[in-house]
């Protein structure tokens, strides 16, 4: 429904992908890793490899985690807008089909958190 | 010309107010009335005789004063007491005094935006008894402004991170969540904001906020806190009936209100839930001597009252809002998840993050006993090894946030507490992100108002949240730090663990100082 007022009410977008100099927006969250409280926001380039996101910039982020070590990739399960997906590492955000705003997930079966808890 | 002499000396209560409320108002012949009162019908509520309006409390202006006035004499005569007395080194412990942080940061700079609020609603209503019931309130609320910041200044003079909060609210992440909700109340209508905050917000919620707070402040003895508290008691009364009144002239003018009302109530219920995450980690987590738990309050002011509350309003086809069912479920994780959240990110806050003492967490444990354990002891005691092996966590990224309550989407499925509950929308070509389907649903219902919002995250990584001398393309180029410099944040004494803290150590000096030789 669009908002009632009393006159013309442009459509102001505050991040809108063209504001972010080149770069899109991506979420990423760990399932189950509650210990890092949210998923992830980072501003990236669309051509960056899907791969150097995991190598390059998930330890920084996610590395404080026990079970971070311990994750084996190949077997990690991918979900985008909460529908499984399949990256390809060697292609970059752009080729995967990431744009401005997306939101991934994945889960690293047999890994639970700390103590199995989901944290 | 001799003056009548004969005139009764002095006017019935009655009289006097009918002459000082009703009596102020006039149709206006110069101007049609709908140019006068431009706000008054765009929001659809339909209102046919405005002299249906039944005055909640019968105050004029001059017996305002002077009541408001007595009381200002007392709250200041105990805040001078408690001043000159360092009545600050009687408090429980220095880790109290982040609870007062986040009250001035957070909610001090909203009593003076329901200040600005009310005074837009007094101006816009048509009908003289609520614009002066609007305008009294809205005095109501610069004073409970200043007066808060009366009381807490003091402790400005000797704790970290009080020094720049109305700065601070326009800049701080954490505080888009209190600003936007209280943004989005006084951009709508007249009408939307009096069931935002003047009933959803004064009379719904107003207790799970003010009890805490209050009575956490005489529970960790300070009296400062407590009396404006107490102060502001007989106000809140006020605006309560007020509130309630507002819906229920609403309701009784038109039919077809009522689905709109309903619509702002459930919106602003739940509005008003998410910004009272804030309250339940304090209870838990933040008051070194605890009143109740978050879950208690809840149960007291929500359930209890609540319910009885909408049981009446069942008259007028009113009912409770659905979101009510989920809060019902999240009243077990809010506060934990709130802390945990606090807890990693204070590097970038404006208070200190701790971690519960083990006798705390066995209090946890005994009022939480079908989730502590479960879901939060293991984060908690995990964090608490590493920081005794010297690895403190302080999580450097930023989180996704929700686009509504602007909350990082720390929240979790109503129905699994170890899965974060993610929601998302299309609008106009671009996704947007939600921590709960009432958040999505509010969005639903307005995009275009919502994808304005000013998200904290977004705003730094546009580049829009640092110093205009700050060079991003230098090689030593530190973002958060110049974040930090851009709250006019003292990185390393406002923010991180209160462990180690400047407040810390100053507070136990100075409590040894004032009890020894």
């Amino acid at each position: 429904m669009p908002v009632k007022a009393i006159k013309d009410y442009p459509l102001r977008v505050a991040d809108s992908v063209d504001k972010f100099h080149g770069n899109i927006m991506l979420f990423v969250g760990w399932d189950q890793h509650l210990m890092f409280c949210a998923p992830f926001a980072w501003a990236l380039p669309p051509a960056m490899r899907f791969g150097d996101l995991i190598e390059g910039i998930f330890p920084a982020s996610f590395g404080a985690h026990p079970d971070f070590a311990l994750i084996d990739w190949s077997k990690v399960e991918w979900l985008k807008s909460g529908k499984p997906w399949a990256p390809d590492v060697n292609k970059s955000l752009a080729e995967n089909g990431l744009g401005h705003k997306d939101c991934l997930r994945f889960r690293t079966p047999g890994l639970c958190g700390i103590k199995g808890s989901g944290s | 010309m001799d003056m009548p002499t004969t005139t009764k000396k002095k006017l019935g209560i009655k009289e006097k107010y009918a002459l000082m409320t009703r009596g102020l108002d006039w149709e206006t012949t110069y101007q049609p009335m709908d140019k006068v009162f431009p706000y008054a019908k765009f929001e659809g509520i339909k209102i046919h005789d405005w002299d249906k309006w039944e005055d909640p409390f019968r105050l004029t202006m001059d017996a305002y004063w002077k009541y408001q006035a007595e009381k200002e004499r007392k709250l200041y005569a105990i805040l001078d007491a408690f001043n000159q007395n360092n009545g600050h080194l009687g408090i429980t412990d220095a880790r109290y005094v982040n609870t007062l942080k986040l009250f001035l940061n957070g909610i001090s700079p909203l009593e003076y935006m329901a200040h600005r609020g009310f005074a837009h609603v007094g101006r816009q209503f048509p009908g003289v008894g609520p614009r002066v019931a609007c305008q009294m309130q809205s005095l109501d609320e610069m004073r409970h402004a200043q007066t808060q910041i009366h009381s807490m200044s003091n402790y400005n003079r000797y704790y970290n991170g009080f020094h720049s909060f109305p700065e601070m609210l326009q800049k701080v992440w954490y505080m888009s969540v209190p600003r936007s909700f209280f943004d989005d109340a006084y951009t709508s209508g007249p009408f939307e904001f009096m069931v935002a905050i003047g009933f959803s917000f004064e009379y719904v919620l107003t207790n799970l906020l003010f009890v805490p707070f209050v009575s956490g402040a005489a529970y960790n003895g300070d009296m400062g806190a407590m009396t404006f508290g107490f102060s502001a008691q007989s106000d809140e009364a006020r605006h309560m009936t007020l509130g309630l009144e507002c819906i229920r002239f609403m309701l009784e003018q038109d039919p077809d209100n009522i689905p709109i009302v309903q619509k702002w109530i459930d919106k602003w219920t739940w509005r008003g839930i998410r910004v009272l995450t804030l309250v339940a980690m304090m209870m838990d987590y933040m008051l070194p001597k605890k009143v109740m738990s978050w879950k208690e309050a809840w149960e007291i002011y929500f359930e209890e009252n609540a319910t009885a509350l909408f049981n009446d309003l069942a008259r007028y086809g009113i009912k409770m809002p659905d979101c009510a069912k989920q809060a019902l479920i999240d009243k077990e994780h809010i506060s934990h998840q709130a802390w945990a959240t606090f807890y990693q990110y204070s590097a970038v806050s404006n208070f200190h993050g701790w971690l519960p003492s083990s006798e705390e967490m066995d209090w946890l444990s005994a009022k939480y006993p079908d989730t502590f354990d479960q879901y939060y002891r293991p984060r908690f005691e995990h964090w608490a090894k590493e920081a005794a092996e010297g690895r403190r966590f302080y999580n450097t990224t930023l989180p996704q946030l929700c686009q509504v309550c602007q909350i990082p989407m720390i929240f979790t499925e109503p129905t699994d507490p170890t899965q974060i509950c993610y929601r998302e929308s299309e609008f106009e070509g671009d996704k947007y992100h939600f921590c709960s389907d009432h958040c999505k649903n509010i969005f639903d219902d307005e995009p275009e108002k919502y994808v304005q919002a000013w998200l904290p995250v977004q705003q730094i990584y546009q580049g829009n949240c640092f110093m205009p001398d700050a060079d991003p393309t230098k090689p030593d180029f530190n973002p958060i730090e110049e974040v930090l410099r851009y709250y006019n944040l003292q990185n390393g004494r406002d923010n991180m663990d209160y462990v180690g803290s400047e407040d810390e150590a100053n507070f136990r000096a100075w409590r040894q100082t004032s009890t020894q030789n």
